[in-house]
């Protein structure tokens, strides 16, 4: 949910039905991380350099706490991202969640990532056409 | 010294309109929009990002609106913006090897597992002009290829590594690695903070420092073991749920350099490591941050420190480019009073010379 494309978050959020209502606990806030890197990509870690994170944490009416962080500047995001994890505490809405949203997030993640994949792919150097030809 | 002016107030306000004018341009074209600058001018804003050291698309682009596509300026808005921000706290590390990889290519192994993948490069281009760009015209989609999911991308070095013939990279010490934007930069610096500097620091004058160590000005024999370029999930544990979270998917290039290494006191010969990393597609960058990271491990490696490239204290003061532009721009600052002293001085010593001079010829005369 996090790592979703905001608006397509939210459109599936207001196809999710009546939600309850809820506290903002803490507004949508703008911040920084500082990403880590590993020296050689496995040893030690240094500070990389520092990216934007958006998070907010709501109640709901029943007393469950929320949740959200997301990477860049997404206000929105962050509050119903909060929201879907305060209401995932909730039997109730276990299913409905995973249906309406994870699920179909996950199946267009996972095309997004494919495409980059097969176009990646088409670029893979096939050494068997470098072959060198029999000799005199 | 510079001594604070006032006035020129109307001048200034003036000259800011005249920029926006100009950052406008003609009114009968269209206004640039940030999401074009974000996916026709990417490696503008790949290098922003990464030399501002704030990984957010958008904000590197509106960066390069205002700047006029000045990408030197475009870094100074983003390092200005940036600390206007509260820190949440830090990432988990990347873990590269979990990277959707675009780009991956070894220039030490032919037949690396995973094979030779040159996804979106320059490289094999002519560098011709291509004037069917200045038309506005449907481009056609890149060709597809089927995936073998089965297929990993090990990291060249383990391989090597495995073999006793490279080093290992030095393991976590189990500190925080320091962070030059909180503590301020102490020489000698460890080895995370020079990459940390590196990461942050001009391409130009890391390219310039690469380009003389090849040249001999600290020669290390490099290769490149492997640069990747693609996706990583960047890993989060807030500390109210206290487990990690995936905040996003960012886009990464990585350069991991392999140098000869004869061998010193209690080291066999053996191969070493320089490491690059840089947010977006920024080969050149990771490939230069590596070639001085390297060239900055002569101590360690009981190497005779003889070029620039090895002088810690010269390369990690000057590499940023926030500040060398800063302290060379002030010249243009009103040094009314400052100059005015020093021309004291000047005519002072001059009339001295000139009064000498004509003593020597009124002495000259007389004998």
């Amino acid at each position: 949910m996090a790592k979703a494309p905001t608006d397509r978050l939210e459109a599936l959020w207001g196809e999710i039905g009546s939600t309850p209502t809820y506290t903002v606990l803490r507004r949508p806030e703008i911040g920084l991380v500082m990403v880590k890197g590993r020296i050689s990509g496995s040893g030690a870690p240094f500070c990389a350099g520092e990216m934007t994170v958006t998070r907010a944490a709501v109640r709901l009416e029943s007393g469950e706490l929320g949740f959200g962080y997301v990477g860049g500047r997404h206000p929105r995001q962050a509050e119903i991202v909060a929201v879907l994890d305060a209401l995932g505490q909730r039997t109730e809405w276990q299913q409905a969640i995973e249906d309406k949203v994870v699920a179909p997030l996950a199946h267009e993640a996972d095309a997004r990532r494919q495409l980059v994949k097969a176009r990646a792919a088409a670029t893979k150097v096939d050494f068997f056409t470098v072959a060198r030809e029999a000799g005199p | 010294m510079y001594v604070a002016v006032k006035g020129g107030e109307t001048a200034i306000a003036n000259s800011l309109d005249l920029v926006a004018d100009k950052r406008r341009g003609a009114r009968d074209l269209a206004e640039l929009t940030l999401d074009q600058i974000d996916q026709q001018l990417g490696l503008a804003v790949d290098r922003v990002m990464t030399e501002g050291s704030c990984y957010d698309r958008s904000l590197a682009a509106l960066a390069i609106k205002q700047a006029r596509g000045d990408l030197i300026e475009a870094i100074f808005l983003l390092r200005a913006y940036r600390t206007t921000l509260p820190r949440f706290g830090d990432s988990e590390p990347l873990d590269t090897t979990r990277m959707v990889a675009e780009r991956r290519i070894s220039s030490t192994f032919k037949d690396v597992p995973g094979g030779q993948v040159l996804g979106p490069t320059y490289d094999y281009t002519h560098r011709l002009l291509d004037f069917s760009l200045a038309a506005a015209g449907e481009r056609p989609e890149a060709p597809t290829a089927p995936v073998d999911a089965a297929q990993a991308l090990p990291r060249v070095g383990d391989i090597l590594e495995r073999e006793g013939m490279l080093e290992p990279p030095p393991a976590a010490n189990g500190e925080a690695s320091q962070d030059i934007t909180r503590t301020p930069l102490v020489m000698p610096a460890d080895r995370p903070v020079r990459l940390q500097n590196l990461a942050r620091g001009d391409e130009g004058f890391l390219l310039a420092l690469g380009y003389s160590t090849q040249r001999g000005y600290g020669n290390n024999h490099p290769f490149v073991g492997e640069i990747r370029y693609g996706q990583v999930p960047v890993a989060f544990v807030p500390e109210e749920l206290g487990f990690e979270i995936e905040l996003a998917e960012i886009d990464v290039t990585e350069c991991d350099m392999v140098n000869q290494f004869a061998g010193a006191h209690n080291i066999p010969p053996q191969f070493t490591r320089g490491y690059g990393l840089a947010f977006g597609h920024a080969e050149r960058k990771a490939m230069a941050m590596a070639l001085v990271d390297r060239a900055l491990r002569a101590e360690e490696l009981s190497e005779n420190i003889t070029s620039p490239a090895q002088d810690e204290e010269f390369v990690l003061s000057h590499s940023d480019s926030v500040e060398a532009s800063g302290f060379v721009q002030h010249l243009k600052l009103p040094h009314y009073v400052d100059f005015q002293s020093e021309l004291v001085v000047v005519r002072t010593l001059r009339h001295e010379v000139e009064e000498r001079n004509r003593q020597a010829v009124l002495d000259q005369a007389a004998e």
